[in-house]
């Protein structure tokens, strides 16, 4: 065998091998959320079942879980996604010397790790909140949101500012010619420019909250999360319900992944049917089918 | 207000933005130039206002303060809130000396466990991330210089497929695989290749399997973007000089990845040395990892004081980390986040 | 309604780097005014400091007679069409030219009604939902100017909006905008590096170089009767020969050149014994068949016949290269390289500049 065979032989048992490490543990999991056996177990199998999920479901820890869970997403796409606007609008007008101080001090949370963070939010809020004398502060809810936050806005930032880097600055100045305010160049070019950029952030912020658990297993105090309820039941020794919840967040999941590809696709083609319209125009326009003359 | 806090709590953010403030105006008196117009001219008064206000209460009481605090936190002793604040809240060392010495009172005996695990977290962390890199490597590589377009694509996909799995349910999974009557058991039970179960889990496999699982994605990313911008050419050259494929990518390949290389090992490091989920879900009951034990200080312990060192000294540790593989690698900060 | 516009020793400086150099104009209103010059000489700065986005280092800009200094360009009664369009790609045609309207809040109908008339007036109608990445480079073009128009602004500025046009649709629009300017009747500020559009379009021009304004005056003037070295050469093709003045007359020079004694007409302040510059434009010389008593002596190297006109490229016995171009109707026929040919010309088709710069 030629010494190229052998090269192909070897990525493709490394392929093999990798991505049977990357998938084998889900396709285990698949297989116990449908098996009748009590523990989860692969083999033996003892029978096809889907009643795992409905036993999912009537657990009022769950359910009050991903309900806490979807609530301190949304809050998270609330905040963050104003803060990393924020955030890569005033990285790309701060004067050059504080630059690299700021991207330090908003990129830092990225690089903490998340059990930090959600310790120092407590300890922090937990003072905030006696020297002001209010424990409405002190909430689990508030404070899994804004630790959440404080990383998740940096996500955010970087979303904006690779947006941002692709903005043509002469349309800014093509509406302030026009008699535009600063305010209203903000609000009818700027956003309306970043619009892909927010969707995404708002994604990947509800995304990144959703999972999360080492900044919200101290943050959220005695609430939980669906995250925190798991990571409770895994400890315990479970029932399979658990694997029936991760295959249905795999299919919610990979519904929403295709049904991105889809719209993109819808949108790819409409801006190649606008491109293509551009190029009859262009050579009819060549052609010296020139419009009639104005005056 | 407990009076050098409240100092902090106010003080603090205003006198940031004060200084701010005075070193823009400084800065454009020194250039002389009437074309660099004022932050508020340039974004108008309601934007200006929004700007300011998110990025402080970002910067400042999201980031920076919380962090201040729990620093003074862990050099103060534990005490109920009404004691706060009067004689007995000093400033001491007595936290850390817990974490060195098991007691905050004599320091006559180490803290076995506690600076074992500290030490047996980095260590491993630092071989899981060889390890990871190892392994996506080639995968990385293959996908950046080797594969066609629609290949990557779907290599993409099915990269990421797993990830979108909780890191809980996905350590739960590597639980069923390597449990005593998991998966990996039972087969080789049966297939006759031992004869008792073997104790994954007692004996850490399990974890450090899991941990090792858990991060590739974050190796795999910053590697394939790094691989990708080099351009093909240079390998090419290498390849028509005579070097032999390890010499290549040695020399040629993983110096230009140094950013992506570095990227990667930190983000891995740093999440597996502050990794919670897997130990909690993959740990026996002998199992010594650092911040389960950072955890049990708050949650079992409930000496939040005593939990604060602890993070404190995870916290410089990865602080550490990371400077040293700038350091190592050349590479600046810019460089390492995506 | 159209607004004079004055500079008055304006000078705009980046740093350490001067960008105009004290340059001073009286544009009337209604006039259309080009700026010309090669890129880099500060014309586009120039631009930007009229419309509002830059501020002068010193010196005043007036526009119809107010003083715009302290008014950011959302302010001032200009508007501009810059050289890559900045149309808004999000936005629809009828929207994008309706923008000016939106931000003063006209009401909707009544900016509908504003916005069809324009779109009659570019020659663009039921284009008006369309978005722009739809519309072909030339209907960029005047969705660009129809969204200038609609702010009725006193002062047009166009920073080389045809640059990026294939050269027949570009003839095409340089009578359009012409014909535009008539009608609408407003002043037009026209920034170009190409010589003959700011020839053929312009009521006067000024001509730019390095940040200094070297000459303004209409085409002719500025053809014919070129202020320095630069304006002579930049604007239309040009015979340049240096030598040294050895005689003054009323109005004239003669310098004494490598390619021989050459007469031209002077302006003041050449004295005997000065460095000069001779131009002689390529259509002013005559090939003479009398050879002796002609003033220049050169080999044809080669030639170029353009159908209306015939360019003759020669050298002269130094090597100096001279350009001749005959009309079809002088042209004798072909001539082969390497032909002697003696060349003659009327004294004051001749200009003699001093070196380097103005008189």
């Amino acid at each position: 065998m030629s010494a190229r065979t052998v090269q192909r032989l070897m990525m493709g048992f490394y392929f093999v091998l990798f991505f049977g490490f990357l998938f084998g543990p889900l396709l285990v999991m698949a297989v116990t959320a449908v098996n009748t056996s009590q523990y989860p177990q692969v083999l033996p199998f003892e029978g096809f079942t889907l009643d795992w999920f409905t036993i999912l479901l009537e657990d009022r820890n769950v359910v009050e879980g991903i309900r806490n869970s979807v609530l301190i997403g949304i809050f998270v796409v609330l905040l963050s996604v104003p803060l990393g606007l924020a955030g890569a609008l005033v990285m790309t007008q701060i004067y050059v010397r504080a630059r690299s101080l700021y991207y330090l001090v908003v990129v830092s949370p990225v690089l903490t790790p998340g059990v930090i963070i959600g310790i120092s939010t407590v300890i922090f809020w937990r003072d905030v909140a006696d020297s002001i004398g209010s424990e409405s502060v002190y909430n689990g809810l508030f404070l899994a949101t804004l630790g959440q936050s404080t990383f998740i806005s940096a996500y955010c930032m970087l979303i904006f500012l690779s947006r941002l880097q692709r903005f043509d600055q002469s349309q800014r100045e093509a509406a302030l010619d026009l008699g535009a305010t600063h305010t209203q160049v903000f609000f009818h070019i700027l956003l309306p420019f970043l619009k892909p950029a927010i969707f995404s952030a708002a994604v990947i912020a509800f995304l990144s909250s959703f999972e999360n658990y080492n900044t919200t297993t101290f943050a959220i105090l005695a609430d939980k999360t669906l995250t925190t309820v798991l990571a409770g039941r895994v400890r315990q020794g479970t029932t399979p319900a658990i694997s029936a919840l991760a295959v249905l967040i795999i299919a919610v999941t990979l519904a929403g992944a295709v049904l991105y590809e889809v719209l993109r696709r819808i949108e790819q083609r409409r801006e190649e049917g606008r491109a293509r319209a551009a190029a009859v125009a262009e050579r009819a326009e060549l052609a010296g089918e020139v419009a009639p003359s104005a005056a | 207000m407990t009076g050098l806090r409240g100092v902090l709590i106010l003080g603090f953010p205003v006198a940031v933005i004060l200084a701010f403030w005075l070193l823009a105006r400084w800065e454009r008196r020194r250039s002389n130039d009437p074309q660099t117009p004022s932050f508020v001219a340039d974004n108008g008064w309601p934007v200006a206002v929004f700007l300011v206000a998110a990025v402080s209460f970002w910067a400042l009481v999201m980031v920076v303060l919380p962090q201040l605090y729990m620093v003074d936190f862990s050099f103060h002793p534990k005490l109920p809130s009404s004691q706060r604040g009067g004689p007995r809240d000093v400033y001491t060392l007595e936290n850390y000396q817990y974490f060195l010495f098991g007691s905050t009172r004599s320091t006559a005996n180490w803290n076995v466990t506690h600076i074992t695990a500290f030490w047996l977290t980095i260590i491993v962390s630092m071989g899981i991330t060889a390890l990871n890199f190892l392994i996506c490597y080639p995968l990385a590589y293959f996908m950046a210089q080797v594969g066609s377009g629609s290949q990557v694509r779907k290599l993409m996909l099915l990269l990421i497929i797993p990830y979108w799995v909780n890191e809980l349910l996905r350590a739960f999974a590597f639980n069923i695989l390597f449990g005593t009557s998991g998966v990996l058991n039972v087969i080789l039970v049966k297939a006759g290749v031992i004869g008792s179960p073997i104790d994954f889990i007692g004996q850490d496999v399990a974890l450090y399997s899991g941990l090792t699982y858990a991060y590739l994605l974050v190796m795999m990313f910053p590697l394939y973007n790094a691989l990708e911008s080099l351009d093909h050419n240079q390998i090419e050259a290498a390849r028509d000089l005579g070097a032999p494929w390890w010499h290549i990518h040695l020399n040629v390949v993983m110096p230009y990845a140094k950013p992506g290389i570095a990227s990667g090992c930190t983000l891995v490091f740093m999440l597996c040395a502050g990794a919670l989920a897997a130990p909690l879900v993959l740990g026996g009951p002998k199992t010594l990892w650092f911040t389960p034990i950072v955890y049990d200080r708050f949650y079992q312990a409930f000496n939040w004081n005593q939990g604060s060192a602890y993070a404190i000294v995870l916290l410089l540790t990865c602080i550490l980390f990371v400077m040293i593989v700038m350091r190592v690698f050349r590479v600046s900060l810019s460089e390492i986040t995506r | 309604m159209s607004a004079d516009v004055e500079l008055d020793d304006v000078s705009v400086r980046f740093g350490s780097f001067l960008a105009v150099d004290r340059a001073s104009l009286k544009i009337a209103g209604g006039e259309f005014f080009s700026i010309l010059g090669p890129s880099g000489c500060g014309k586009t700065t120039l631009l930007r400091t009229i419309s509002g986005f830059l501020q002068p280092s010193q010196g005043r800009v007036r526009i119809g007679g107010q003083d715009m200094a302290g008014l950011g360009a959302n302010r001032r009664p200009t508007a501009l069409i810059f050289q890559n369009l900045a149309l808004f790609p999000l936005m629809t045609v009828a929207d994008n030219i309706g923008y000016g309207l939106r931000v003063r809040r006209v009401p909707r109908a009544e900016r509908r009604r504003r916005v069809d008339a324009l779109l009659q007036l570019v020659a663009l109608p039921d284009q008006g939902d369309k978005l722009v990445s739809e519309l072909s480079g030339g209907q960029k073009q005047r969705v660009a100017i129809a969204r200038a128009l609609a702010v009725e602004p006193q002062v047009l500025l166009l920073d080389e909006p045809l640059s990026a046009l294939d050269l027949r649709l570009r003839q095409h629009m340089r009578a359009e905008l012409r014909a535009i300017q008539k009608r609408v009747g407003i002043t037009f500020i026209y920034i170009t590096h190409d010589q003959g559009e700011a020839l053929t379009m312009s009521d006067r021009i000024a001509v730019m170089n390095r940040g200094v304004i070297e000459q303004v005056g209409p085409g002719r003037a500025v053809y014919d009767d070129p202020a320095t070295a630069f304006v002579a050469s930049f604007v239309g093709e040009n015979n340049r020969f240096e030598g040294t003045v050895v005689e003054t007359r009323e109005g004239h020079a003669v310098v004494e050149t490598s390619v021989g004694r050459l007469a031209g007409r002077r302006r003041n302040g050449l004295a005997v014994g000065d460095r000069a510059l001779v131009f002689v434009r390529p259509e002013a010389l005559r090939v003479v068949s009398d050879g002796t008593s002609a003033p220049i002596s050169c080999e044809l190297a080669s030639s170029a016949f353009e159908g209306n006109a015939t360019h003759l490229f020669a050298r002269s016995d130094q090597g100096e290269p001279i350009v001749v171009t005959l009309s079809r109707r002088d042209d004798a026929g072909a001539m082969s390289p390497g032909q002697k040919l003696a060349l003659d010309y009327a004294a004051h088709d001749g200009l003699v500049l001093p070196v380097g710069g103005h008189d």
